[in-house]
This record gives C-alpha cells, structure tokens and sequence, in this order.
C-alpha cells in the first residue's frame, strides 16, 4: 500500500544539473529539427563521429562502476541525457548500449563484466535482445529456446525489435533454457551466424532489426548468471521504462515548441490561430501533462532501484509520460491543418516517435494495471 | 537563516504535536468546505476562534515581519505548518483573502501606516478581509469594473455593486477594484485600488444561496459610500497592476502568503477508502478492474501536485518554461478535486443519489457536498478557461484569444 501522505522529495544533484546543461546543447547542435530528415534518410544507421563523441564525454559508462572504466554514477544521470536526446529525435545506441552495460552489471559473471564493460564505456555498442514476434510486454514469456550441447548452447527462435543490432559489438538476448529464463552473450563472432533483417518501424529515427537464431551456437560460457536472470530481466524493464519515460518527456517539450511556433505564425480569418481556444487550451493541456510526467521522470530517476517504491515510480513516470507525447503529438498534426498530414511537418516525426516509446514496455494501461496491484 | 534537516524534523514533530493536543473536536454542526462558504455565524465564529488560536501559538505569518505581529522566521518552518495542516485536516484559516492575498500585497506594497492598520488584525483574525472584484457584469474580463469611485475632495464617493464577494457578512475591510476615471482609452486605465472599511454608511450586503442550499458568498451594494482617499494603495489610475499583482498572490503564483490553508481538500486515500466499502455485484469496488484503473490515476494525479511542486523548487529542471508550474497549480488542483469528487460519488452505486440529510448517505452526504463545493475553486479566483488563456499566453507566449 502506497502512503499517500508521505512527502516527497526529488533529488537532483550538481552531476546531473551539469550533465543536464551539456546534453542540451550538445543535443541542439548535433540533432538540429531541421536535419531529422537526412538523418532518417541517411544510408548509416547512425552518425559515427557524433557517437564517438559521445564516447569521449564519457556518456556510455556514466552508469558503470569506475572499476570497469566508467563513473560510477547511475541512471539518473543517464536521464538527464536521454531526455535532450529525445526532445531533437536523436537517432543513437545511447540507450540500447546503456541497457546491455546494465544487463551486464546485473547478471553478468566477472569474466563477462571485465571483458565487455571497459569496451562499452569506449564506445562499443550493445543491442538488446528481449522481445518477440508475439509482442508480449511480459519478457519472461519465451518462445526463443537455447539447448545444451555438451559446452554450446544452440539457439532457435527469432527476436524482434534489437535496435541497432548492426553495428553492435555485442548483444544480449534472452531465452528459455530448460524451461526457465536465461540471458545470453552474442559476440561478433556468433552474430555473423545469425541472419539480421533490418525492421520497417514506425518510428524512423530507429534503426531496428530481428534477429534470427536458428542454427546459432554459442559456448556456454556465454551464458549470463543463470540465478540472476530474473532480477536482471526486472532491473532491466525498469531502466528500459525510465529511459523511454526519459525520451518521452523530451519528445513532448519537442512537440510542444513545434505546434506553439505554428499557432503563433499561421492565420485565418485574419486572426492566429493560437488565439482561438480550440487550439489554445488542448495546448496548454499538453503541457500541463508534460510537467506532471517530467516531474515522475525525475522523482523515478532519484528512487530508481529502490525496491517497491523504485517500481512504482518508474511505471508511473512511463505510463504518464507515454500519454503526454501521444496526446500532445496527436494534436500537433491536428492543428497544423493540411500541413499536418504531411511528411513535411515534423508533428509526424513525434507522433512516430510517441507510438514507438509508448508500446516499447509496456503501453499507460499496462503499468496502471500493474499499478493497481502494487498499491491496492 | 537557513535550517539543518534535524531542526526542521524537531520542529515538525513539534507542530504534530500541538495541532494533535489542539485541534478543535467536532462541532456538531457542518463546518463550511472553505473560506468561499462560510455561511452561518456560530461557523464563523468558530474558524475566528480556531485561527486566533493558531496565531497565538506562533504557527501563522511564521515569515512575516515582526514589527507587524509576524515571528520574521523562515518561510520553510511555515511550509511545515500549514503542511501539517493540511494532513491532520484542521479546519481551514478563515481569513484567507487577508492571510494570503490583502496581506502580502500591503506588506509587498503599503504605506507604513497600513502596514501597521492592517496587518496585526489580518493574523490574529479580529479584522477578516473580504474581495470586491468581480461585479454581476464583469467577472471574468475583471478588467471592465465599472463600480463608480468619484473624487470629492479628499475622499472618494462609491457608487455600484460588487458580487460573489465571500465573507462579506463578517468583513470589516475590502479590498476593491474601482473605476475612477470614466471614458479612457483603453479599460485598465481607468481603475484604481482601495482598502476599504465595510462597516461605513451606503455599503449593504446581501447573503446569496449557493447551490448546496446553504449560505456562503454575498452580493455588495454601494450607494453614495464615502471613503478617505488615504484608502488608495497603488497610485489612482494604477488599480489593474495591483490587482494583477493580488491575483498572483491568490493563485500562490508568487510567495509571501502568512501560511495556512484554505480550504479542505479530498485526498485520494479516502476514495480509495470509499471504494473498499462500496459494493459492485456483492465484491468490493476496488476489486472492479475499471475502478482499480481510475483510482491509479487519481493516485497518480494527486503525487503529480506533490511532484510538481518539489521540482519546481529545482531551478535546473525549470529552464525552458520557468512559470509554467506556480502559474498552473491552481487550474491542476482545483480541476482534481472536483474530477476526484464526482468519480467519489459514481462510486456509491444508487446511493449516490442521496444527499446531506439522510442517513443512507455515504458518509453523511459529504460527498455530495464536497463535489458541488469544489466548483468554488474552479470558478473562484479565474475560472479553469480563463486559467488556460493565461498559461496559454504567460507560459507558452500564444496569442491572445
Ligand atoms: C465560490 C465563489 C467565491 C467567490 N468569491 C469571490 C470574492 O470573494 N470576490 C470576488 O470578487 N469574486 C469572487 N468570486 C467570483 C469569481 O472570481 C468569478 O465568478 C469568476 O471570475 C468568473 O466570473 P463570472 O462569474 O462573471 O463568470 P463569466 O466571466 O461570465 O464566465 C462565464 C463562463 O464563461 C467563461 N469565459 C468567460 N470569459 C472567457 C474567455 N475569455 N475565454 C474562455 N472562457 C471564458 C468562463 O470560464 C465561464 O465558464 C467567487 C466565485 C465563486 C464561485
């Protein structure tokens, strides 16, 4: 049972007041509005020297223990440079490669952590492997299988939705073995076995594969903590949630600045449109589930981790979130008229942008139900 | 001044205290809902006793300056009160439009005279504050007033009549918006402020019914009532600044308010509370999956004001849209509570149906009263639409409707 009566405080400290500032700009000047469609356009799946970039500030290992060449600092760091990211549309591995590094932290053995951490802090990208074809949000239903083979493990099965899988150094995927959940390291070597098909996703900034496993073999020592599996799927889920809630929230301050720009230059019958309250007030609503939202992102992002109140925190700010970018992204299109309905106008890029962070782990409904049973 | 985290414990665990030895026991009357429905005297009476009462205790204008009867303490331990307020469900402080808009404007921009006037009587509850605003032909665009206040020599003949004015039966001050200068260009220009006595020849106050059937708000007439130009606060001309400026303090968009709530506000916890009682097909409510998807969103709704208001206190997580949370708590709240309201009563099944007065009510009908109640905030201080035009226009820069 939640105590409503307890007061709640946000922490957010000078390492993320700074981290904050600099991703901001940084996001401005390397993801400008006006490029989101060459970056969509462009043959690569993303832009190397920006990432490399990024590598060097040090964002990939903000998260990581400074034992393995990170910060040591922890998620909620990484949210104040997922949110900037999301509010320009940023197309980068910065989240999936957060996610591998921490499955990794999680459930990884000390062979797996030594080996992979380091490279990840210097840039190597990490593609995550935990949905499939059937689309269920629950990530202990499997249909993936691993089987012993004396010291392989042959997969089978297909996995959906492994964003930047082609350029990764390594992935992490989850399967059945012998009937209960487990996670797997795929290097390069073993991912040149698996077949990659580059996915038509609805939202275009993303570049998104399925990987097919079947006749892939892997050494067993490949295998992640068998006894942390279901922790590390849980651990996971929720950073997943808040770095989508994180993306949302951005993309909603994103949303917002495009359609009060239009209201405040397009006329008819001699008047702008901003001051009719049609278009008004659905704005101004827009933005009042934004600040809600943003301020579950960043209470989540201080108690990330911590237990029942972490969880209800995190599936709140997702669930809040989600809602803020579709409703506010949906009106976008609507109020831009003709111009919204079309490739043009970047209203589409958001609304794009809202289905895919609100159906990746689960949609508003699903976390209020899971809500209900956590509080009630 | 600033406090370490054991001394503000220390002192919550002190306010906890008093207000749990202190707090009055039930009347056996109904208690008004806020200071917009205050309609008998033995209910008023009461809420001055109780206020003067928190006064003396040292736990009312904690920040205001101590020449004036405040203690000149930090803001952060009147926080603590009214906080503690608000979570023991203490009945409200009465004079709230002295507490916490007529006094931080005469503080924030007074004469020393009125400083020393006004503000003693404003804490301790002896003088209670009413609002002449609104009129029955101006309410939202306030900015068209037309009340007549004519200059005869050193005084000011007022002429017309102000409406909805809450606590005007017990007021001995106004404040009032009037239009001193017909025929100006441009509407504003024409008015000016005043703090005014009630109890003067010319001015009569009406009791309106509310639509719970009980008493509350009160229409104002003025006919031919003279007062002292040394009544004016603001220069004569300027009167839509200073209310502009109250209205901040009213809407808590700006600080220096003496602490203290206002009104009694529902909590989520009780309709979810309400909702283990209620039956559906024999179970109970909270076991129906729709009403368990309500009642999340309510809870999260209700920690979003919480939430809100401790960012807002992070100036780095305030950048872009700086005023857009003080400028919308009001419309957030006040639109909560009556949602929360009204999903309390279709909670009740047929019994919903009942009201105050009969002993098959819920909770004695409190339901039904707290939902009609809460329109008193959506409509009172600037309606829910014209809220969205100013956030709209203030916080997101569109253009006027
Ligand atoms: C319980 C209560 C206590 C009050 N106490 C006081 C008091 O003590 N002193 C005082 O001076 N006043 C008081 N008021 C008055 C209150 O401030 C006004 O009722 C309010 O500002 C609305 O004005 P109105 O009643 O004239 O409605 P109107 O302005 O006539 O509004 C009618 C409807 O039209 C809408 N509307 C009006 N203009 C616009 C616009 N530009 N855009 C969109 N929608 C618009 C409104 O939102 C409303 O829904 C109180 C009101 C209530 C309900």
């Amino acid at each position: 049972m939640l105590d409503t009566n307890k007061k709640l405080t946000i922490t957010f400290g000078e390492e993320q007041e700074q981290l904050l500032d600099i991703a901001t700009s940084f996001a401005r000047d390397k993801f400008p509005m006006d490029k989101a469609r060459a970056r969509i356009a462009a043959a690569e799946d993303f832009d190397r020297a920006v990432w490399d970039e990024m590598a060097s500030l040090g964002w990939l290992g903000i998260a990581v223990p400074e034992e393995f060449g990170g910060s040591g600092l922890g998620l909620a760091e990484v949210v104040t440079i997922a949110e900037p990211l999301g509010r320009n549309l940023a197309g980068t591995p910065f989240v999936s490669t957060t996610l591998v590094a921490q499955a990794l932290l999680k459930a990884g053995t000390a062979a797996q952590k030594q080996e992979w951490l380091p490279k990840i802090c210097e840039g190597t990208i990490g593609a995550l492997a935990i949905v499939e074809p059937h689309g269920d949000w629950n990530l202990a239903h499997l249909d993936v299988k691993a089987t012993e083979a004396g010291d392989t493990l042959a997969l089978s099965g297909t996995k959906t939705f492994v964003t930047d899988a082609a350029s990764a150094g390594l992935v992490i995927i989850s399967v059945s073995l012998g009937g209960g959940p487990a996670l797997v390291l795929l290097d390069k070597a073993a991912l040149g076995k698996a077949s990659l098909e580059k996915e038509i996703v609805i939202d275009e900034t993303r570049r998104s594969y399925r990987l097919k496993l079947d006749g892939v073999t892997v050494p067993r020592a490949n295998l992640l903590d068998q006894a942390q599996t279901a922790a590390a799927l849980k651990h996971i889920d929720e950073a997943a949630c808040l770095l989508l809630a994180a993306e949302a929230c951005g993309g909603t301050s994103g949303v917002i600045d495009v359609v009060v720009e239009y209201l405040k230059t397009r006329k008819q019958f001699d008047r702008y449109i901003g001051s009719y309250q049609a278009l008004k007030h659905p704005t101004v609503d827009a933005l009042l589930a934004l600040e809600a939202a943003r301020s579950h992102l960043y209470f989540a992002a201080g108690v990330f981790g911590q237990g029942e109140e972490g969880e209800i925190a995190v599936r709140m700010a997702k669930a809040l979130s989600s809602d803020a970018l579709a409703f506010a992204s949906d009106r976008a299109i609507q109020f831009h008229g003709g111009f919204g309905f079309t490739y043009d106008c970047d209203a589409q890029l958001f609304r794009r942008r809202g289905v895919w962070c609100e159906v990746q782990h689960g949609d508003a409904a699903y976390h209020r139900r899971k809500l209900a049973d956590l509080i009630f | 001044m600033s406090l370490t985290k054991q001394e503000l414990d220390e002192f919550r665990e002190e306010v906890r205290a008093w207000f749990e030895e202190n707090k009055p026991a039930d009347p056996g009357f109904l208690l008004p809902l806020s200071f917009m429905e205050v309609g008998t005297d033995e209910q008023f009476y009461f809420l001055r006793d109780w206020q003067r009462k928190v006064y003396e205790a040292g736990y009312l204008g904690m920040a205001w300056p101590k020449e004036y009867g405040g203690h000149g303490k930090p803001q952060a331990l009147q926080d603590i009160v009214t906080r503690e307020m608000i979570r023991q469900k203490v009945p409200f402080m009465t004079n709230t439009i002295g507490l916490n808009w007529a006094g931080p404007l005469i503080l924030n921009m007074g004469s020393e005279e009125q400083k020393k006037a006004y503000i003693p009587g404003i804490l301790s509850a002896e003088d209670i504050w009413c609002q002449g605003f609104s009129e029955p032909d101006h309410g939202s665009d306030l900015g068209n007033a037309q009340l007549k206040a004519t200059r005869d020599g050193n005084e000011f003949v007022l002429n017309g009549s102000k409406i909805w004015t809450s606590l005007g039966r017990h007021a001995k001050y106004m404040i009032l918006l009037a239009r001193t200068k017909q025929n100006t260009n441009n509407k504003y220009e024409g008015l000016s402020f005043f703090l005014i006595p009630m109890r003067i020849p010319g001015i009569e106050v009406v009791p309106i019914r509310k639509l719970t059937g009980e008493y509350g708000f009160n229409q104002t007439f003025f006919t031919d009532a003279r007062i002292s130009e040394s009544c004016l606060i603001g220069k004569e001309g300027e009167g839509w600044q200073v209310a502009m400026a109250t209205l901040a303090f009213e809407r808590g968009a700006v600080g220096g308010q003496a602490g203290g709530h206002a009104m009694m506000s529902r909590e989520v916890a009780e309709v979810v509370a309400l909702a283990r009682t209620a039956q559906r097909g024999g179970r109970p409510a909270i076991e129906d999956p729709t009403i368990r998807d309500r009642l999340v969103q309510f809870v999260m709704e209700e920690r979003s004001m919480m939430l809100n208001s401790a960012r807002s206190r992070i100036k780095a997580l305030n950048v872009d849209r700086p005023f857009s949370i003080p400028m919308s708590s009001k419309l957030v709240g006040s639109e909560y509570q009556r949602r929360m309201n009204q999903f309390a009563l279709s909670l009740q099944g047929a019994n919903a149906a009942y009201y105050v007065g009969d002993d098959l009510a819920y909770e004695r009908g409190q339901w039904q009263r707290s939902y009609f109640n809460a329109f008193s905030a959506t409509i009172g201080g600037g309606t829910s639409e014209i809220q969205h035009n100013i956030i709209g226009e203030r916080v997101l820069g569109l253009p006027k409707s």
